[in-house]
């Protein structure tokens, strides 16, 4: 039997191993010898076996023989041996085991050891993964350690305490008197476990709550006291007397906001002691550091958590707002998540905000995303140029992410809030060009919609998005929709004249062209082609001198692989040959419901209809 | 409530390991490779916090860390800890070894994983913060360090 190694060593052995086969070879050798080790009686080593067994248990494998060795490790006399043994309960075994169980008495115990960090190592471990029944069992001895022993066992206790109430909600009743009484202790981590037993108290038992309400002018006295006791070395941290009892003496936003709405209602003087300590905390915290910041954070979530006057609530807003201006970008962004879930509230407080919120959007940082859904909250009637002006920037340099949800908020607020067609107009145009990759199909009907209401502007917007076409065909969804116009508007595209934009000379043959690329490009969709063969179809009704080439472009398609286009090149292959007369049906504008203007004297059965509408996104 | 606290080192490699909430022995290492993975795509210049993740159970959680040299400090929490406080603690917690090791670097975690444990159990207890003044952990761990090392020399003549 190979001698038992020590701890490094083994570590050694194992970081040596240079492929993960020699390192499992090495584990399972190790792991033997420590099996072998466990059959043997006691021995000087025992508890560095134990001790390799976590360590291989850390990578990853195996351990559970470990487990019975972990209970006679714990019913040692020895300190060190109960350590090791502690801990690898604490690892090893959980409720499940039928082991756990074993280690029940042997925690009792040591409750009761005359040495203090034994005592400390059963609550440890106890807190950990007691079971109810443990909980049940030992629960008598926790209060008696709440009440009557030194600080570093109380407060261990007082976890404890959580742990057991959280495990079985019935014994919250047996430690809610200790709970009140720790609250006169002096000792800070006392006073944190306390406050952190009466906070899981009051969740579980609302009759709790009632009884402790009372209490609450004591926790603003502690806090009182903690604020003006000034520098106090043993409890301080960076020169904040004990930022974590500061963070944790805020219970309320822990608790149901109804119930502390009645009773800020019912003792108008504890609310006067609330609203001024609160305040006088947001003023006077040194928000240089981070634990001040972290103090400063839970006042802010406290006032906005119950029920503040106005007044309060503009100050907790207004360090919010400072918060974002912060260096550390952690602060910025827990300022951004809390004023995302006010801005329904507290509307008009966040708006005062809204310059500091948009500037983030340039940052380069997780918080960005936060910024993105702030600022689209806080879009009105009364800044959406200036917003909008902002957010589509962010668009063109946002992550990719992020681009589709910024598109449609994007489009959301423009339809909204859109001063003008033209400007709504010119805003989806922005997008689509900047990215049209990443909006959402209904898009572009959307588009076509507003395009055919604003009947003005149509040769302005035939005239933009043909200029948009010969810079790009890749996006999609401007491709489509240009392409649409140019069929339904081509007209006035060839005209030439337009107040609202520079006149451009476009020839037949030039709109023709820009058609026949979108067509031939390996760049277009197949719902792509499919409006640009339409719209060329449709320009046959609207030109003079092509009609020939467009016929040519049509019957090309006729042998088309793509089935759809196939269809309808045969479809309108068959209206220049059979129907060429009722060709000038697609000369009229269709309307979205797809309403065919006949001329009066055809009868209706020999008419083919053709809806090119209803068949764009297809 | 802190439900696990993960160290491991740039390569995804762990060197402490502490579940406050059971999980099977396959989950928790799924637990480390995944949230090796979300933390070490993360820049060096944006946020601490990181939400994501679904193994360790629901979206009430987040990852809170911090990179130190070779190592990543993960603690992961549920909306009940103050996101600011938890990054404090870890400052404090490493504060607290380098006391305790005296410069430590990660070897010391490697070959000394049971201190490390043994000094975490002073600042985290139960999965909720207990102690979070340095000065007052390392004296707690100093107290027990002598026990265990009297505890030897008594039992050396005869072992």
């Amino acid at each position: 039997m190979s001698p038992s190694v020590p701890l490094q060593e083994m570590i050694r052995a194992i970081r040596s191993a240079r492929t993960q086969c020699e390192e499992r070879g090495v584990i399972q050798r190790e792991c033997a010898a420590i099996r072998a080790q466990f059959r043997q009686a006691d021995n000087g080593g025992r508890s560095h076996n134990l001790a390799k067994l976590l360590y291989v248990h850390m990578l990853g494998y195996p351990a559970h023989f470990g487990q019975m060795e972990c209970v006679r490790m714990i019913a040692s006399p020895r300190y060190s041996e109960k350590r090791v043994g502690y801990l690898g309960a604490m690892m090893l075994l959980d409720e499940k085991q039928d082991a756990s169980l074993l280690i029940t008495n042997s925690i009792k115990n040591d409750l009761a050891h005359s040495n203090q960090y034994v005592q400390s190592l059963a609550l440890c471990t106890l807190a950990c993964m007691g079971s109810a029944e443990m909980c049940r069992d030992l629960a008598p001895e926790i209060d008696r350690l709440l009440r009557a022993s030194n600080s570093y066992i109380k407060k261990k206790a007082a976890l404890c305490a959580v742990h057991i109430v959280r495990k079985v909600h019935e014994l919250g009743e047996l430690f809610a008197p200790a709970a009140r009484s720790l609250l006169s202790e002096k000792n800070h981590g006392v006073l944190h476990g306390a406050v952190v037993l009466i906070i899981e108290l009051c969740e579980r038992n609302p009759e709790t709550l009632e009884r402790f309400r009372k209490t609450v002018p004591d926790l603003v006295q502690i806090m009182k006291g903690l604020v003006l006791s000034g520098y106090s070395p043993e409890h301080d941290v960076a020169g904040i007397s004990d930022p974590f009892l500061q963070v944790s003496t805020d219970p309320w936003a822990h608790i149901d906001k109804s119930y502390l709405c009645s009773i800020i209602k019912k003792t108008k003087k504890t609310c006067t002691n609330i609203r001024d300590i609160l305040s006088v905390v947001a003023t006077n915290t040194d928000s240089t550091k981070t634990v001040g910041n972290a103090v400063l954070y839970e006042t802010v979530l406290t006032v906005l958590d119950i029920k503040s006057e106005s007044g309060l609530r503009v100050l907790a807003v207004n360090i919010l707002g400072r918060f974002l201006l912060n260096n550390d970008r952690n602060i910025r962004y827990i300022a951004m998540t809390s004023l995302q879930k006010i801005v329904g509230t507290d509307h008009n407080a966040v708006q005062r905000h809204r310059g500091t919120i948009v500037d983030c959007l340039k940052d380069q940082d997780a918080s960005v995303n936060r910024a993105l859904e702030l600022s689209l909250a806080l879009v009105s009637a009364s800044n959406i140029r200036s917003m909008m002006k902002e957010l589509l920037l962010f668009l063109s340099s946002c992550p990719p992410e992020l681009r589709a949800h910024a598109a449609s908020g994007i489009f959301n607020a423009a339809e909204r809030y859109a001063p003008s067609q033209r400007w709504h107009i010119d805003t989806m145009l922005h997008v689509l060009i900047t990215a049209g990759g990443d909006v959402r199909d209904e898009t572009v009907p959307n588009l076509i919609q507003l395009i055919t209401n604003a009947s003005e502007l149509h040769c302005y917007t035939v005239h933009k998005l043909y200029r948009a076409l010969l810079a790009d065909i890749s996006q999609q969804s401007l491709v489509q929709v240009a392409c649409w116009c140019i069929g339904e508007y081509g007209d006035l595209l060839l005209r030439g004249d337009c107040q609202e934009t520079e006149p451009v000379q476009v020839t037949e043959d030039d709109a023709l062209d820009a058609l026949e690329t979108v067509l031939q490009s390996h760049m277009s969709s197949p719902a792509t082609r499919g409006f640009a063969l339409t719209a060329t179809m449709k320009l046959s009704t609207r030109i003079t001198d092509n009609v020939d080439r467009i016929r040519s472009i049509v019957s090309i398609y006729g042998s088309c692989i793509d089935v759809e286009l196939q269809q309808r090149a045969v479809e309108y292959n068959a209206l220049f040959k059979k129907y060429d007369h009722m060709r000038y049906a697609m000369k009229k504008s269709t309307c979205p419901q797809g309403e065919l203007l006949l001329p009066p004297q055809q009868p209706a059965n020999q008419v083919r209809y053709v809806d090119t509408k209803s068949r764009p996104g297809r | 409530m802190i439900k696990a606290i993960l160290i491991f080192n740039n390569h995804g490699k762990p060197r402490l390991i502490r579940f406050y909430q059971y999980f099977a022995e396959d989950l928790q290492q799924q637990i480390i490779r995944e949230t090796f993975h979300l933390v070490s795509k993360r820049d060096d210049n944006v946020c601490n916090f990181l939400e994501g993740g679904s193994l360790i159970g629901g979206s009430d959680y987040k990852l809170i860390y911090r990179h130190y040299a070779t190592l990543y400090f993960v603690f992961c929490v549920d909306s009940s800890e103050s996101e600011l406080g938890i990054l404090d603690l870890i400052q404090v917690f490493v504060e607290t070894l380098d006391k305790c090791f005296e410069n430590v670097c990660e070897l010391d975690l490697i070959f000394h994983m049971d201190k490390v444990h043994y000094i975490l159990q002073e600042v985290v207890m139960g999965g909720m913060v207990l102690e979070t003044n340095m000065n007052e952990i390392v004296a707690q761990v100093e107290v027990q360090t002598r026990m265990e090392k009297s505890e030897v020399k008594l039992s050396r003549p005869s072992g």
